[in-house]
């Protein structure tokens, strides 16, 4: 038996595989803060609990924007060097409840704007399978220490695909729930109406384990939903009779890389010899879904990163009076990216611009969530897709910013539409991996976990070749 | 519709950003590049658009709405729960107050409850 019986055996071997596999500064670069004495002082504390918990010591990251007492939390960006919470949040707290272990805190692109993790101050991440890309983004800490095998749960945040996206290029599980359905209370925000704590595995089973401990209602955070939690882990195991599987025609354009389509459609052939049918359904607004993200995501954040002001959180750098301190604290404190989406959101919304942009963008919003809809009341249980139209890119690829957005094409609908998402390893392309998306309606995780335990299990180990 | 050196510096003050001036002819450009394929969403034909080409020819001398955030809103209203909640638990009328007194006498005088003395304050002057 090689699994670490108690908590503390199991943070201990955690600690060492961060520094056998380089998940500090000068190696991947994924892990930012990390308190070896207070993770193994929690473990201790973990064994001598009457009853283990769901997560028994079982030792997990969370992304740099989930508050954390004792450890900094400063999501990646200089303007909260050395910021710690005087709170934590419910999903931490949640996981600390059910007897899992705090590691570390992982690297982010700065404020979660991105899909590369280039853009953290902290310097970015690499991914575990191949040192010159990147692991994407924006929680590519997340997805890279799992990668690596120094933890198998993780947490990570969602606003656009930044779960579901990482965890292609890496190779592993990731969850975007329904909108709702895990409490943010003290995730930092930066797009309100479509920002997710979201989760990382192994495998599925991982994911499953740490969305059953997260999720349902918190009096903390208004947005979380009161839906009764259904066990997760129960679908393993099952067939996939009856259920009825959509191929979106919109995500699986002509200009798709081949061997990526390839690969979703040999992962959907397995979805029918396990008994699903497969249908193609069409979701015709998808191609709004890039422009809608780009103006409602800005246009939120420019509004939640107005709190940064040098006065309640982190740094401040004095200036002329108080608007001139105001100014030189965000102008040195922000990085390039959030500055650029602070412009293009405060741009959106102000006089002359709001009904050309973030009111179309708000009608659009609607039709994307209506295609959701109608496709599922038409019958169809799940949707499959690739999660990212490409494999990991190498660091410095994407110079063009609208280039980098492109890379959410496929996941940022699901943010929008706040149905729940996750992307599965469906094989690999010259070695690196790829990823397929199961989406369901809203807070039917059932069905999707249902199919992501049948896929996985068909795939076997051709889902890392 | 581009961005221009003015919007950008505009903007950079409304959320209270001090640009340095070697940067912004770049985020100019970038906005733009941005701004370009955002472009997509002109095409929609929105709630608005829909009103406004259902106006006959005689309508157009009738001022233009000031925004269009107005009509399309009230295409599609937002349903609201009614704004009633359980009573106030201290909205008691102060004769009940005043029926709830031990002894049965009237503690109140000109709307406020009689209360014993402080010990405090015994021996001051004006004091009840």
């Amino acid at each position: 038996m090689n699994t670490p019986a108690t908590a503390v055996e199991r943070v201990a071997e955690s600690l060492r595989l961060m520094e056998e596999r380089h998940a500090g500064r000068d190696g991947l670069n994924c892990i930012l803060w990390s308190d070896a004495d207070a993770a193994l002082a929690a473990a201790s504390e973990r064994d001598t609990r009457p009853e283990r918990g769901a997560l028994a010591g079982v030792p997990y990251v969370v992304k740099d924007n989930f508050a954390t007492l004792d450890l900094p939390t400063t999501c990646g960006s200089r303007i909260l060097e050395r910021y710690i919470s005087p709170y934590e949040a419910t999903a931490v707290a949640r996981l600390n409840a059910a007897g899992g272990v705090l590691v570390g805190k992982t690297n982010c692109d700065e404020f979660a704007m991105g899909s590369s993790t280039e853009y953290s101050a902290w310097g970015p991440t690499k991914n575990p399978i191949d040192m010159s890309r990147v692991p994407g983004g924006s929680s590519g800490g997340s997805a890279a220490a799992v990668a690596a095998g120094i933890v198998r749960i993780a947490l990570g945040s969602e606003t656009g695909g930044s779960v579901r996206q990482p965890a292609s290029y890496c190779g592993i599980v990731g969850v975007k729930p329904t909108y709702g359905r895990v409490s943010r209370y003290g995730l930092v925000a930066f797009a309100s109406s479509l920002d997710h704590v979201a989760m990382f595995g192994r495998t599925v089973d991982d994911a499953a384990l740490a969305l059953e401990v997260v999720a349902g209602r918190d009096l903390l955070d208004s947005t979380s939903a009161d839906v009764p939690v259904p066990p997760l882990r129960t679908e393993a195991g099952r067939d996939l009779e009856g259920v009825v599987i959509g191929r979106p025609q919109e995500y699986f354009p002509k200009t798709l890389e081949p061997r990526i389509a390839a690969l979703c459609d040999r992962a959907l052939a397995r979805l029918e010899a396990r008994g699903a049918t497969v249908r193609e359904v069409s979701l015709p607004s998808t191609d709004l879904a890039i422009p809608v993200y780009y103006i409602l995501a800005p246009a939120e954040a420019s509004s939640n990163l107005a709190r940064f002001d040098g006065v309640r959180y982190g740094m401040r750098i004095t200036g002329d009076g108080l608007r001139g301190m105001y100014e030189a604290t965000r102008t040195s404190g922000f990085g390039p990216e959030v500055t650029r989406r602070i412009l293009l959101g405060t741009y959106v919304l102000s006089a002359g611009y709001y009904d050309a942009y973030y009111l179309r963008a708000q009608e659009a919003r609607e039709r994307i969530t209506r295609d959701f809809r109608d496709v599922f009341d038409s019958g169809v249980t799940a949707l499959f897709t690739p999660t990212a139209p490409t494999t990991a890119f190498k660091f410095g690829a994407k110079a063009d910013p609208y280039e980098m957005y492109l890379n959410d094409i496929f996941t940022a609908t699901a943010n929008l539409a706040g149905v729940p998402a996750m992307s599965v390893p469906v094989g690999r392309v010259h070695g690196l991996p790829v990823g397929g998306q199961i989406i369901a309606r809203h807070f039917d995780e059932s069905a999707m976990f249902r199919v992501a335990y049948a896929l996985e299990s068909a795939l076997g180990a051709e889902a890392h070749q | 519709m581009a961005v221009t050196r003015d919007d950008v510096m505009h903007i950079a003050a409304l959320a209270r950003l001090a640009l340095p001036e070697e940067r912004v002819p770049e985020l100019v450009a970038q906005l733009n590049g941005i701004l370009k394929h955002l472009e997509l969403l002109q095409e929609l034909e929105t709630a608005a658009d829909r009103i406004d080409a259902s106006r006959s020819p005689g309508d157009t001398d009738e001022p233009a709405p000031a925004t269009r955030a107005a009509p399309a809103a009230s295409l599609a209203p937002t349903r609201l729960r009614p704004d009633v909640g359980p009573p106030l638990p201290l909205a008691t009328p102060r004769e009940q107050f005043a029926a709830r007194t031990l002894d049965g006498t009237v503690a109140m005088r000109d709307g406020f409850f009689i209360v014993p003395r402080l010990a405090t304050h015994e021996g001051d002057e004006g004091a009840e």
